[in-house]
């Protein structure tokens, strides 16, 4: 038996806040207070689209204390499979659109002595939230955020309003200003917890120079933005459903399994949490793993794939759903 | 429904009893005639007849005013039994708020919670308490949040963080255990606490629940029934009491079998806090005497069958083997052999 746990909300304000970059506010339709949640939260909003329903995992920005309203941003992603898209030229002001609760895969360790977090472009959003409840708590934190330039970067006039230019660092990269990654990661405090969301190219270099540094495994972070990647279509089999489907080139397995009415469980839809692995009881072709989940010898194993990210190179799967 | 409260003891005279009423919504752990480890998780939402301890999410029953009037005492006369570490602060006022919200959402008649921002009005009528405070102040309540709720509500309560990929045991109010401790297992991670449960880690079962309780989500709360037997209905049978408790397992004849010998069972249901991020772990505890158990024929041949096929390395662990053989002789009067419906509740 599993519990719908998921809000209607209206779109109660909608604000570009910087190229290719709007801001979404959304209000329980039923008036009653959304939960509270904590700093690195992310929802997924669920669209209907004409006959397809999307699912997209948004961080959550807004004060995590705030329970009138969720906000989130969202950029227009150049290859877009329709859901930044679908956010920027479909949704409007007074719109409803079904949330999931608050889930949090990027929570900040509290008992951590000073949080540093790096941010690249739209991966500011997780740290908004954080920042806010750090600040509330008293606790000591800085902000290093790359941007693109001045007009495609949001938010950071703000942030260095709130919270001081000793606390948010800004870099420009048409400037000519990057993160001085080394400088800042060889001189820290003892029980220093650092964060990184941002591309993944990104992600890598600041936790390979942490690494490389010394820093402990226990005090990096990282949140990716894996969106499913595209590929050629093929068959699943759905063997306890007893239905086969076919994934198509900008569709995930996991919505092609929606799309038919399976249940399947989920929790971030990026290939990170885990929640939706699945047996895999024969495959005709390769798994292309794309999550951050796995272990290697499972990959290798072929006997586990997880459906919100990875596909096959073929032409079937059969799969324990 | 208003709860008539009774007036009772957990320790020196046990005066300690169910009403018929209260036998029935006893949460009985066995699901079929037999039992054996497994991740028995399912969601926690009402289930069972009306007046089930399912009913509502954070159970209160004819016992609570005792059970808070025993936990008192056992915290008098040790402290170390409330901790919490520095970092568990958010996560204690999310424990505060959750279960105000669910005691005053279950009984109305008996709790109420007003709020108005952060200034916040709890009553609890049972106690006599009316207290008025600052959510997020812990300087406007008597004690610490957790331990301030925590004495106003049934059973133990871990608050573990979650980091590392893994649960620590970062806080706790813990009275009414079967036989661990607070105290040591404070900091330790969940492999670490599970440590000396005998099979279920070579079943892989702590590897499964391990993986399951990390994506817990907020809103929807799980549930599980674990078990044990203990002698004599206490609630604080507890390592650092052992000496107290220890040899009432050696007093256990075939004439007292029915007034002594008691199913303890847990019903353990864990919650996803929304500010921390941290879970709480909720063991409530239920105590039932073989002469009360034996009012259920379903329940008593069951319990029977079970007790009588349970593996050997469970019956020492759980600290039965000294007077099992007595109470699985004096249950089989009570069973015919006939089948048994499944599922826990009564036919």
């Amino acid at each position: 038996m599993s519990i719908n746990t998921e809000m209607n909300v209206r779109v109660a304000a909608i604000d570009q806040v910087a190229e290719k970059v709007k801001r979404f506010r959304f209000e329980r339709v039923d008036g009653s207070p959304l939960p509270v949640f904590s700093g690195g939260a992310h929802i997924v909003v669920a669209m209907r689209d004409g006959d397809i329903l999307r699912r997209n995992p948004y961080s959550l920005m807004s004060s995590p204390h705030d329970q009138t309203a969720y906000e989130i941003s969202v950029l227009r992603v150049e290859q877009s499979r329709g859901g930044s898209a679908f956010m920027h030229e479909h949704v409007k002001l007074g719109d409803q659109l079904t949330i999931s609760q608050p889930v949090n895969l990027f929570p900040h360790d509290v008992r951590g002595r000073k949080h540093i977090f790096m941010a690249g472009g739209i991966g500011i959003t997780p740290f908004i939230a954080m920042m806010d409840q750090l600040h509330r708590d008293g606790s000591q934190f800085e902000l290093h955020y790359a941007v693109r330039d001045r007009n495609h970067g949001a938010y950071w006039r703000e942030l260095s309003e709130r919270y001081g230019n000793h606390r948010i660092k800004i870099y420009v990269d048409a400037e000519k200003l990057f993160i001085p990654t080394e400088a800042i990661l060889s001189n820290q405090v003892l029980g220093t917890h650092l964060y990184v969301c941002g591309p993944s190219g990104m992600i890598d270099a600041v936790l390979g120079k942490a690494t490389s540094l010394g820093w402990p495994k226990q005090n990096l972070h990282s949140e990716r933005f894996l969106a499913p990647p595209p590929g050629h279509v093929f068959k699943a089999e759905l063997k306890r459903s007893n239905k086969t489907i076919t994934v198509g080139t900008h569709q995930s397995i996991l919505e092609a399994v929606e799309a038919a009415g399976v249940d399947a469980p989920y929790l971030c839809r990026g290939g990170a949490c885990g929640q939706c692995e699945t047996s895999v009881l024969a495959c005709d072709g390769t798994i292309e793993h794309h999550d951050i989940y796995l272990e290697p010898e499972d990959k290798i194993s072929g006997k586990k794939i997880m459906i919100c990210v990875s596909r096959v190179k073929g032409q079937a799967i059969s799969l324990d759903l | 429904m208003n709860i008539k409260f009774k007036q009772e003891t957990f320790r020196g005279d046990f005066t300690y009893r169910n009403s018929p009423d209260n036998i029935k919504r006893f949460p009985f752990p066995f699901h079929e005639d037999k039992y054996m480890y497994a991740v028995n998780m399912e969601p926690h939402v009402p289930a069972g007849p009306k007046g089930y301890a399912f009913e509502h999410m954070i159970d209160v029953d004819e016992h609570y005013v005792s059970e808070m009037r025993d936990r008192a005492l056992v915290l008098k006369e040790d402290p170390l039994r409330c901790q919490a570490l520095p970092h568990m602060m958010a996560a204690q006022w999310d424990t505060l708020e959750l279960l105000m919200e669910q005691q005053a959402a279950g009984y109305p008649e008996h709790f109420s919670l007003t709020k108005n921002s952060d200034q916040w009005h709890w009553i609890n009528r049972p106690l006599g308490i009316d207290q008025k405070f600052t959510f997020g102040d812990p300087s406007t309540l008597p004690y610490e949040p957790m331990e301030y709720i925590t004495r106003q509500a049934q059973g133990d309560f871990c608050i573990v963080d979650q980091r590392d990929g893994n649960l620590w045991m970062d806080a706790g109010m813990v009275t009414t255990q079967a036989d661990w401790s607070l105290d040591f297992d404070i900091g330790m991670n969940f492999m670490e606490w599970h440590g000396p449960v005998p099979l279920a880690h070579q079943m892989g079962v702590f590897d499964r629940a391990l993986k399951f309780l990390l994506n817990l989500q907020q809103g929807k709360p799980v549930r599980r029934l674990n078990w044990t037997m203990t002698i004599n209905p206490r609630l604080d049978t507890s390592p650092e009491n052992y000496h107290k408790w220890g040899t009432d397992r050696m007093t256990v004849t075939p004439e007292n079998v029915g007034e002594k010998v008691h199913l303890r069972c847990e019903l353990q249901s864990l919650w996803r806090l929304p500010r921390s991020n941290a879970m709480l772990f909720v063991i409530r505890c239920y105590l039932l005497k073989m002469d009360e158990l034996v009012t259920v024929p379903k329940w008593a041949r069951r319990f029977h069958r079970v007790l009588r096929d349970l593996p050997t390395e469970l019956a020492d662990y759980k600290g039965l083997t000294r007077f099992r053989p007595t109470t699985v002789e004096w249950l089989s009067k009570y069973d015919d052999g006939a089948a048994t419906s499944s599922g826990i509740f009564p036919e």
